[in-house]
């Protein structure tokens, strides 16, 4: 008996670890071809001059700045109320009851919806209803707008998750909610407040189409969040489809965009391990 | 009406009253014949399947209540219908009628926080919130008022001393209470209740995950409680029950449901039962 679950035992973790490799191999080979298509043009004045020449030359500066605002404003915007959203949710719907069951339904066909379909309903609404005109803060919302489905979701289940132990503890120590909530739900839902925030935050980075209609394309500086800016991905859009000879400086973007993802992505967790999680003790 | 469950405040312990006990405080009498809790009828429903079905008993005041069954005869639930915590709890539905000092604890103008504010709870699983330990003891305290810091740290001291966890843990107070055994949880759980000074504790199967030497610890701790806390204790160690009871109820499964077959004296139920299920059970010969 023992030597046939061994060798089944040997044999799953051999198929485990092919898939885990693949996975990782095709990673690889994309940021290798990148960092080696890319890396040649990315120095210091790369990442500190304006573009010129359409993007064929110069550098990023503006542009890193427009996709900082776009996520910051994005960012701001959706975290408190996707926090409050996933609050609401599990706190006070019943779960499996109409309310939820809506809503949850309702938010993953959003979570699904092409982000054209926020450009447009962007464009429509924060530039020309409420007046914003194409600007940073338009774009931002929209992005926020996008990203809100993932983040309720994962803070929801997060908070979900936490055992009715914890629920019932509380009520025989008569904690009230909040304090429940404050300093023991949501600390121990950090997280998943982490990894929805930084999902959240990498279909923003990474979007096109809702800022094409929404934050614009002009690469200058901008000077308000009333601007209109270009973020990272608009710009390598433009430069491989609208500018010949632009591909050399849309790897190295590419490559700086991929920079910034990891760096947004660690910001995520430092964030929210430093407001929550730092005052659970987990085991 | 609502005097009766009144908002006291449960940190100001100093002047708690003991209750004088009986001459026979250890044994068959105890301290006064006046009910605290007076259950009447009680049934509860999980999703329309009962699991407690017409229990009837007395809980007296300043005396130790053991309830002893089999398991799944509805010791936690007749608990947890106490301080209402089967309201949480999804699909179970409570009829009969619970009077708490006198004022029935369903009533619409019982204020359930008070209720359960005067009664503490131990729960059969540990359940320490994944703070430190420190943190673990000291919220509640502050959520009932205690904000000096001198306060607080007698508190943690006192209530960890009480449980006998104080040497273990004192010089690793900030440190996760997840990460303590078992056994050192659970009295973590309880010194939390304790902490707070309530009127009456709960406790469901305290002991069951200790081993003998902190066993002992707590059940002295509940012997040196008795007088001054009414306790109810769920357990399936008969042997402690006879120690530390006064009164003791029997509970079995009679189709499917729990019933209350004998409540009376801890020293009848033991030595003269009058019901041949409850002689079976606690004889060892069945359970
Ligand atoms: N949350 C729940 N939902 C549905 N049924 C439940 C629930 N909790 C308990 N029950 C059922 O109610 C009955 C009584 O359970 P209870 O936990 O009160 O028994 P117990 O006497 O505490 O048992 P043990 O000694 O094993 O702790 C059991 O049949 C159990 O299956
Ligand atoms: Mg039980």
């Amino acid at each position: 008996m023992l030597p046939t679950s061994s060798l089944r035992d040997a044999l799953y973790r051999f198929g485990i670890c092919i898939a885990a490799l693949l996975v990782a191999a095709i990673f690889f080979w994309l940021l290798a071809d990148l960092a080696r298509q890319g890396v040649g043009r990315l120095d210091w004045t790369f990442l500190t001059t304006p573009p010129r020449n359409a993007g064929r030359d110069g550098g990023l500066a503006p542009i890193l700045v427009s996709t900082f605002l776009i996520v910051f404003v994005a960012m701001s915007v959706a975290a408190p109320l996707g926090v409050a959203t996933a609050i609401f949710l599990s706190e006070f719907t019943p779960a499996g009851g109409r309310l939820a069951r809506w809503m949850s339904l309702s938010l993953d066909v959003l979570a699904g919806t092409p982000s054209i379909v926020f450009g447009l309903f962007g464009g429509a609404f924060f530039c020309v209803f409420l007046g914003l005109g194409f600007s940073i803060l338009s774009g931002g919302m929209t992005l926020a707008c996008m990203a809100l489905p993932i983040l309720i979701r994962t803070i929801e289940s997060g908070l979900r998750s936490s055992p009715i132990e914890w629920r019932l503890g509380a009520a025989a120590l008569d904690l009230s909610r909040a304090t429940l909530l404050w300093h023991v739900l949501l600390p121990a839902a950090a997280p998943s407040l982490a990894t929805g925030l930084s999902l959240g935050i990498g279909r923003a980075v990474a979007e096109t189409a809702a800022l094409i209609f929404t934050s614009g394309y002009v690469d200058r500086m901008p000077s308000s969040l009333f601007d209109s800016g270009r973020a990272l991905s608009v710009h390598i859009y433009d430069l491989t489809m609208n500018v010949s000879g632009g591909d050399a400086n849309a790897y190295s973007s590419a490559l700086v965009l991929i920079a910034f993802l990891i760096a947004a992505n660690s910001l995520a967790f430092w964030f929210s391990n430093r407001i929550f999680g730092r005052r659970v003790a987990r085991a | 009406m609502i005097a009766y469950i009144a908002d006291t405040d449960a940190t100001a312990g100093s002047g708690r009253a003991a209750y004088t006990l009986g001459p026979l405080a250890a044994g068959p009498t105890c301290c006064e014949p006046r009910p605290q809790i007076s259950v009447e009828n009680l049934t509860l429903a999980y999703d329309g399947r009962a699991a407690l079905k017409e229990v009837s008993l007395d809980i007296f005041r300043g005396c130790v209540t053991a309830l002893i069954g089999p398991s799944g005869c509805g010791k936690t639930s007749f608990l947890s219908s106490l301080n209402r915590l089967s309201d949480l709890i999804p699909g179970c539905e409570v009829e009969g009628r619970i009077l708490f000092d006198g004022q029935n604890i369903h009533d619409q103008l019982t204020n359930v926080r008070a209720l359960r504010r005067r009664v503490g709870m131990i729960f059969q699983r540990p359940n320490p919130f994944p703070l430190s330990i420190r943190r673990n003891l000291e919220m509640p305290l502050k959520e009932h008022g205690v904000r000096r810091r001198a306060d607080l740290d007698a508190a943690v001291w006192r209530s960890l001393v009480d449980v006998g966890l104080w040497e273990e843990v004192r010089d690793r107070l900030d440190a996760p209470a997840l990460a303590l055994s078992g056994g050192q949880q659970q009295r973590l759980c309880i010194a939390r209740a304790i902490a707070l000074q309530p009127d009456v504790l709960l406790m469901d199967e305290p002991c069951s995950a200790l081993d003998p030497v902190s066993s002992t610890i707590v059940e002295d701790l509940i012997a040196s409680l008795r007088g001054s806390y009414t306790i109810v204790i769920a357990t399936h160690n008969l042997a402690q029950a006879r120690r530390i009871a006064n009164f003791a109820g029997f509970f079995w499964v009679k189709d499917r449901a729990g019933v209350l077959i004998e409540f009376d004296h801890c020293q009848r139920i033991f030595d003269s039962p009058r019901h041949e299920l409850t002689a079976a059970y606690v004889g060892g010969r069945s359970g």
